[in-house]
């Protein structure tokens, strides 16, 4: 049986493990945008954040995925769960290229931008809103597509830990040494990866604003 | 041009320096008085101080001593987005927001203290005419328009809500020498109608006795000399001398304009 007979068979599991995958991913950018940008935009108001910010979430990337998947495992409310687990491992992966866009696509902005804003009497709050974030959202859209791409990849693993997702096939293909199971799953997975990845770079595109 | 400005203060320093942590003085013990409705210009080379001081006024720097005054007031007793709305500001990389307009641009003070959009509308229509703009530009951005144009949207920016002070930074620099040209003489024939307090730094000879009703002339930090156009082109100060003899090409020129 071929990997198409497997998934037409299978259809509908196939689609309750896409949707699976999609809710993780989705509820861990959420998440991770939630707190990468504004951790992002707090590291260029106190500079000396920004190093043991931006180190902090390298060394988090540096984990190995599974590892940290077992690291969490004692966490209590976290660990009661293998989808809350899974979310939060894959949040924390996908901080790193928020806060490192945000901050980035921020300081980017024409320094000549900012003083003369500054000098006609914008407050703080009208300088991120109206200046700051409009000229850095294409850069934070790019983190945005980063992290996505990276977590449909690393969701696979969080089957591991019965998390659910498409991953669920990998696994499962691996143990009865099926190609057409483990094919099943990384197939939607590398669709739904590609899908993003063109999604959100349109988007991108349409909100970086003009050149200077 | 009528050199008989009101002459109550709008702008003091009394013995303002400037010194950022741990460097040396930037601008030393400098007293002056800007009256209102003069062109004042900060004469000098790059690192002598001159833009320093222009943004010791809006408070984008903070003296370390001293005190200076806006309207008889020292600045550090205002609420700081108050004094920079009431002082337009112009620099020579113009700073115009690259994701709005030109339209917008313009508006953006009157925009941001909440004016009523038609009030806007024409202010806007109003400061195009005033500096020389094609209305038709107003729907572009930025990067569409010539240098010139640009730093022409940048002045009628600052003067949106009617500042009644400007603070110029070497507003024509970038510019190549015909549409400098072009512009100062626009300035002159505005801050003739106007006759906003203005404070131009710049460190071109010509363009200081061409604009300014005062030369403060700065070194180092300090300041040299506090002239009018004539008592400078008479000063046998040796600063003085050097700076004309470096320009000294064509200063008949601009002592016969006015």
């Amino acid at each position: 049986m071929n990997v198409w007979q497997f998934m037409l068979q299978n259809h509908a599991e196939v689609v309750e493990l896409t949707l699976e995958h999609v809710w993780l991913v989705g509820v861990s950018i959420l998440l991770a945008v939630a707190v990468g940008i504004p951790l992002g935009i707090l590291i260029t108001r106190w500079p000396a954040l920004s190093k043991p910010v931006l180190g902090s979430a390298n060394v988090i990337q540096t984990i190995p995925s599974l590892a940290l998947f077992g690291f969490l495992l004692p966490a209590p409310w976290i660990g009661a769960r293998a989808d809350r687990l899974a979310i939060l491992a894959l949040t924390l992966y996908a901080l790193l290229p928020l806060i490192r866009n945000t901050y980035a696509g921020i300081k980017a902005v024409d320094p000549a931008v900012i003083e003369a804003g500054r000098g006609m009497g914008l407050t703080n709050g009208q300088l991120l809103l109206q200046v700051e974030l409009p000229l850095a959202l294409g850069v934070i859209i790019a983190g945005v597509r980063v992290a996505t791409v990276l977590l449909i990849g690393l969701t696979t693993i969080a089957a591991a830990i019965g998390a659910g997702g498409l991953g669920e096939y990998i696994f499962r293909g691996l143990a009865m040494v099926n190609n057409a199971v483990i094919l099943a799953g990384a197939i939607p997975a590398a669709a739904l990866a590609l899908l993003a990845d063109i999604g959100l770079g349109c988007l991108q595109r349409r909100l970086t604003p003009h050149a200077a | 041009m009528d050199s008989s400005p009101d002459k109550r203060a709008a702008i003091e320093f009394h013995h303002v320096s400037y010194r950022p942590n741990g460097g040396t003085d930037l601008v030393r013990d400098l007293s002056i008085e800007i009256r209102r409705g003069e062109t004042l210009v900060l004469l000098g080379r790059s690192g002598s101080g001159k833009t320093t001081t222009l943004k010791l006024i809006n408070r984008l720097l903070t003296p370390s001593y001293g005190e200076i005054r806006v309207d008889g007031r020292p600045i550090s007793e205002w609420d700081v987005i108050r004094l920079r709305r009431m002082i337009g500001y112009v620099i020579q990389e113009v700073g115009l927001f690259p994701h709005f307009t030109i339209e917008r641009n313009i508006a953006l003070v009157p925009k941001i203290e909440n004016w009523p959009a038609e009030r806007i509308r024409k202010r806007v229509a109003e400061l195009m005419n005033l500096v020389g703009l094609d209305p038709q530009i107003a729907s572009r951005y930025p990067h569409q328009l010539s240098g010139g144009q640009r730093q022409r949207v940048g002045v009628a920016r600052a003067l949106a809500a009617d500042p009644p002070i400007l603070l110029m930074d070497e507003p024509f620099g970038a510019l190549d020498a015909l549409t400098r040209a072009e512009l100062q003489r626009e300035f002159l024939n505005l801050q003739m109608r106007l006759r906003k307090t203005v404070v131009f730094v710049t460190h071109d000879l010509h363009e200081a006795l061409l604009l300014g009703t005062r030369i403060a002339l700065m070194e180092a930090g300090e300041l040299i000399t506090l002239q009018t156009r004539d008592e400078f082109l008479a000063s046998r100060e040796p600063l003085v001398l050097a700076y004309k003899d470096a320009f000294d090409t064509n200063l008949n020129n601009t002592r016969e304009r006015a």
